[in-house]
């Protein structure tokens, strides 16, 4: 057997599932990936597809009832769910850092931005001092592009923007491997979506860490990552690197994803939908999950759900039309 | 009381105080009213050794039962007691108990309401499961039965009061600690790998303080009734010390001869304070509430 060169993140048929009270709900089945220093994964579901449980599930939060069933997930070559919880706590935000979706309610409103800097860098360096651990904010405020007098403020006196803007400064504070972005812009406008993502490019750049971009968009991560996975009811239904998904793109739900992208090149155009919902989770169709919505319908869809094809190089596809292609 | 200077910056605080609050409309005036009443009858009772133009626990000042008078503004008692000098003074212990009583119910309450529903759980179950079995007896009732257990005192008086309130704030601790916990940034403070104690500490309990003041107002105002009530049936402190409660029996079974102003009085104090602190407690409820809900 061939010796794997070992990567930042290896994450092996990671399965989460949450217990309510009408029955099991797998948001997360059978994930593999993995993901380089300095690498951009960008992550593509609408909701309920299991996007944020996977990221959750990186830094061992999945929220109650939920648990990881079962799967490894590795960090330098390092199990990060059979970590104690000492060692579990020095993963968050010291190696494995994240953004969340809403800027607006994920600050603290009673205390001052740089409580939260010197909180978060002496929670995981107790030997910082205060004062300079404001210095190392302040740094970082210049990075992320805010004056850095602006520590001293409230988070109610900060525009949505700047708080995401303060929330990427904050997963940065301490220099993480993986900065995990879920839904980073969707509580924005279009036009700080755009600064806030080309943002954490460049200090990706600058910084060197991997990162992941959770997003419902395909039109976002298209162009700023490297290789895209496309979660379906908690599936990854296709994997390949962001060029070849684009001219090849292979599964039907891709393809209707990306049909639905407006582009601004062409006069007049009509937008494709895919129709239908996405599947109860508590009640999943049989075979391949996304048959009930798909154009390309054939009798074994119904029957037996597709195993991840390979069809090219790191190219992945979980669709029977691939059935020929050698299996991954 | 303290020199002419600290009153004189106290004041001056105070009048500015006042006036932003009026300015936050119906709520602020309530807290602005509440506030100056509370004040005032603190004040009283503090500076009640100068104010009472005679010795309140002094006999025969005056020939018994007398009613109100030039000489004796609000009348006289059984034992000739000058009624104006005892409604000065008068406030003094109900004052101490309800104080005391708000301190112990607080620094019961509020960490049993943190740990019970930031952990959840049995704990959880056990201790609402207590609490709602206190909060079921009705509270004077309960208060006296660990009165007559503990004894006159003070600190007995306030011990009881704070154990029939101690679910009070529980209750409120618990919900709101249940919505806060559900917050995005604290969800944000685990994921950057907060521990336990600091995300109570730092992101919980100063998102609840709002709440805890609102009942401690309402707490107090409760104390102020009940400890008139345990008082009124014997259970306060000694008779030499003045106070409206004991005031209150003594003039209940005059009140029936037309001898009306041994009761009514000190009566009139006794509401006054408590109204004072339940305005206060209402006026911040309402200026807080909304941005709870938030």
């Amino acid at each position: 057997m061939i010796q794997k060169p070992q990567h930042l993140l290896t994450v092996e048929g990671l399965t989460a599932e949450y217990c309510a009270q009408r029955g099991r709900i797998i948001a997360v089945e059978d994930v593999s990936f993995s993901l380089d220093k300095g690498e951009t994964l960008g992550v593509v579901g609408e909701s309920g597809s299991g996007k944020s449980t996977l990221g959750l599930s990186l830094i061992h939060l999945v929220p109650y009832p939920g648990r990881i069933v079962k799967g490894t997930i590795l960090l330098e070559g390092q199990n990060v769910l059979k970590l104690g919880k000492e060692k579990t706590r020095d993963l968050r935000g010291r190696r494995i850092s994240y953004v969340f979706q809403d800027p607006m309610t994920s600050l603290n409103p009673v205390e001052r931005i740089k409580d939260h800097f010197v909180e978060l860098i002496r929670t995981h360096e107790p030997k910082v001092t205060k004062a300079d651990a404001i210095t190392r904010a302040r740094k970082l405020f210049k990075d992320v592009g805010i004056q850095p007098e602006r520590i001293d403020d409230y988070p109610h006196q900060l525009s949505g923007g700047m708080r995401q803007r303060v929330m990427i400064a904050l997963a940065l504070a301490l220099d993480p491997s993986i900065v995990i972005a879920d839904e980073p812009t969707t509580a924005l406008d279009v036009i700080v979506q755009a600064k806030i993502l080309d943002l954490l490019k460049s200090l990706q750049n600058r910084y060197g860490m991997a990162l992941m971009l959770i997003t419902h968009d395909l039109s976002i991560v298209l162009e700023r990552s490297d290789k895209i996975i496309v979660m379906y009811a908690g599936r990854i239904v296709e994997q390949a690197p962001s060029s070849t998904l684009y001219t090849h793109t292979q599964h039907p739900y891709s393809q209707g994803l990306l049909k639905s992208i407006p582009n601004i090149e062409l006069e007049e155009q009509k937008l494709t939908a895919i129709g239908g919902s996405p599947p109860d989770l508590l009640h999943p169709p049989i075979g391949c999950q996304f048959w009930p919505r798909c154009q390309y319908i054939m009798e074994i869809c119904k029957i037996k759900e597709p195993p991840l094809f390979k069809t090219g190089i790191d190219h992945l596809v979980r669709c029977h039309l691939y059935a020929g292609e050698t299996s991954g | 009381m303290g020199d002419s200077s600290t009153k004189k910056s106290m004041l001056s605080r105070l009048v500015p105080l006042l006036t932003s609050l009026a300015r936050r409309g119906l709520a602020g005036w309530f807290i602005a009213i509440g506030l100056i009443m509370v004040i005032a009858i603190v004040a009283m009772t503090l500076l009640a050794p100068w104010l009472s133009p005679h010795n309140p626990s002094a006999i025969e000042t005056g020939p018994p039962l007398s009613p109100p008078s030039s000489q004796f503004p609000l009348g006289t008692n059984k034992m000739g007691q000058d009624m104006l000098s005892r409604v000065i003074s008068g406030g003094g212990i109900m004052i101490q108990v309800a104080l005391l009583s708000v301190v112990i119910c607080m620094a019961g309450g509020v960490p049993i309401g943190l740990l019970s529903s930031y952990s959840g759980g049995t704990l959880d179950r056990i201790l609402c499961l207590i609490m709602d079995s206190i909060y079921a007896f009705p509270g004077l009732v309960l208060a006296i039965a660990i009165a007559l257990m503990l004894g006159r005192g003070v600190v007995n008086m306030a011990l009881s009061i704070a154990v029939v309130y101690v679910p009070s704030y529980f209750r409120v601790i618990r919900s709101q600690v249940l919505s806060i916990k559900e917050m995005a940034y604290v969800e944000a403070a685990t994921a950057t790998g907060a521990k336990g104690h600091t995300i109570l500490s730092r992101y919980i309990l100063p998102n609840v303080i709002p709440s805890i003041v609102v009942v401690a107002t309402v707490n107090f105002a409760d104390a102020i009734l009940t400890a008139a009530g345990l008082t009124f049936i014997g259970l306060g402190v000694s008779v030499d010390i003045p106070d409206w409660g004991y005031d209150l029996t003594v003039g209940r079974g005059l009140l029936t001869t037309g001898v009306w102003w041994v009761i009514a009085f000190p009566g009139i104090m006794v509401v006054l304070l408590a109204l004072g602190f339940t305005l206060m407690g209402e006026g911040l409820s309402e200026l807080w509430n909304p941005r709870l809900e938030q």
